[in-house]
C-alpha cells in the first residue's frame, strides 16, 4: 500500500489522467464544431476527433479494470467504433462529393433548401 | 516521474496541440494533416495503455485509409476557404463557454472519482498471449455475431459510397440487358419477297483434257 501512495505522489499515471485528456479533447472538438460551422469537411474532422476522445476513454477504462476477464471488452468496443467510424466517414465524404457536384459549394449556411 | 508518465505528458501535449490546430487551421489541407498528427499521438498513447493491436489499427485504418480519403476529397473539391473564415470567431464566446463547461464538468467528476485508481499489473496470461491474441479470442468467441454485423455494415458502406458517387459516362458503350432481351426477330429481320433471277448456265467449253 505504501508503494501505491508513493507512486501516486511521484506522479504515476492514474485513470483520471487519461479520462481528463479525453474530456479536454472532446470539449476541444465541440468548440471546433462551433467555430467551423460553415466548413463541412472540418465538421467531419471534428467528429472524428470526438470519436478519438471516446475511444481513448474506452481503452483507458479497459486498461485500468481490476478483473482480467473484463479487460478486453472495452477494446472490443473500440474495435467496433473504429469500424462504424470508417464507414461513416466514407459515406459522409461521398455525400459531400455529391453535394459539391450539385451545388458547387460545401458551405453549410447555403444548404437551406428545406427551409428548416 | 518515470518514463511512461513523461511520455504520457509529451504525447498528450502533442495530441491537444494537434487537435487545437485541426479546428483553427486556415487551410483545410493543414487541418487534415494535423488530424493525422493527432491520430499518431493518440496511437502512441494507446501503446502506453498496452492496446497494441488497436494502436496499429488506428494508424493503418485512420492514417492510411480514412485520412487519405479526406485529403483526396479536400484536394478534389475547389473550395473557397476565405468564405469560411469571415466571422470565424463570432461564435467564440458561446463556443468557449460550452467547451469550458464540458471540460469543467468532466474534470469535477474525473479528478475526484478516479484519482487513486492505479493500473493493475499485467497477469501471466496477458503477458504470455499478448494483446492481439487476447482481443482475437474475445472477438471470435463472445462477439462473433456483432463482428458479422460489422462486416455487413462495411459492405453496405462500400456499396453506398460507390452508388452515391457513380456518374454515368456520356460516351460509355454499355449494354442494357433488358433492351437486349426484349428484342425479337420481327424487329431486326425483315423478309422481303423478291422475284427470283435465274441465270442461264452457259455450256462449259470442251477442252478435251479430261482424264
Amino acid at each position: 500500500m505504501s508503494g501505491v501512495t508513493m507512486n501516486a505522489t511521484m506522479g504515476a499515471l492514474t485513470l483520471g489522467h487519461f479520462l481528463s485528456l479525453g474530456g479536454i479533447l472532446f470539449a476541444l472538438s465541440v468548440v471546433g464544431i462551433f467555430l467551423n460551422r460553415r466548413n463541412l469537411i472540418v465538421l467531419l474532422m471534428a467528429i472524428e476527433l470526438m470519436l478519438l476522445a471516446v475511444n481513448l476513454n474506452f481503452i483507458a477504462f479497459s486498461h485500468f479494470l481490476p478483473l482480467e476477464a473484463d479487460r478486453m471488452a472495452g477494446q472490443v468496443f473500440v474495435f467496433f467504433i473504429l469500424t462504424v467510424a470508417a464507414a461513416e466517414s466514407a459515406i459522409g465524404l461521398a455525400i459531400l462529393v455529391v453535394l459539391f457536384r450539385n451545388r458547387a459549394s460545401i458551405n453549410v449556411e447555403e444548404l437551406d433548401e428545406l427551409k428548416g | 516521474m518515470n518514463t511512461i508518465t513523461a511520455l504520457f505528458y509529451v504525447f498528450s501535449a502533442v495530441l491537444l496541440f494537434a487537435g487545437f490546430r485541426v479546428i483553427t487551421a486556415r487551410s483545410t489541407v493543414h487541418a487534415a494533416l494535423y488530424l493525422v498528427l493527432a491520430f499518431f499521438s493518440a496511437s502512441c498513447l494507446w501503446m502506453l495503455l498496452r492496446a497494441e493491436f488497436l494502436a496499429i489499427t488506428l494508424v493503418l485504418v485512420y492514417v492510411g485509409a480514412v485520412m487519405v480519403l479526406f485529403l483526396f476529397v479536400v484536394m478534389m473539391l475547389d473550395i473557397n476557404t476565405d468564405a469560411f473564415r469571415e466571422g470565424f470567431y463570432k461564435h467564440l464566446p458561446v463556443a468557449g463557454f460550452v467547451g469550458a463547461l464540458i471540460a469543467l464538468q468532466m474534470a469535477l467528476v474525473l479528478m475526484r472519482g478516479f484519482q487513486g485508481a492505479e493500473a493493475p499489473a499485467a497477469t501471466a496470461r496477458e503477458i504470455e498471449l499478448g494483446n492481439t491474441k487476447l482481443l482475437g479470442i474475445e472477438v471470435y468467441t463472445n462477439y462473433l455475431y456483432p463482428l458479422q454485423l460489422a462486416a455487413v455494415l462495411l459492405l453496405v458502406a462500400i456499396i453506398a459510397a460507390i452508388a452515391l458517387t457513380l456518374r454515368e459516362r456520356k460516351d460509355s458503350k454499355h449494354m442494357d440487358p433488358g433492351e437486349q432481351v426484349k428484342a425479337r426477330k420481327a424487329d431486326r429481320v425483315r423478309l422481303v419477297k423478291m422475284a427470283p433471277t435465274i441465270e442461264q448456265p452457259s455450256a462449259p467449253k470442251q477442252e478435251g483434257g479430261t482424264p
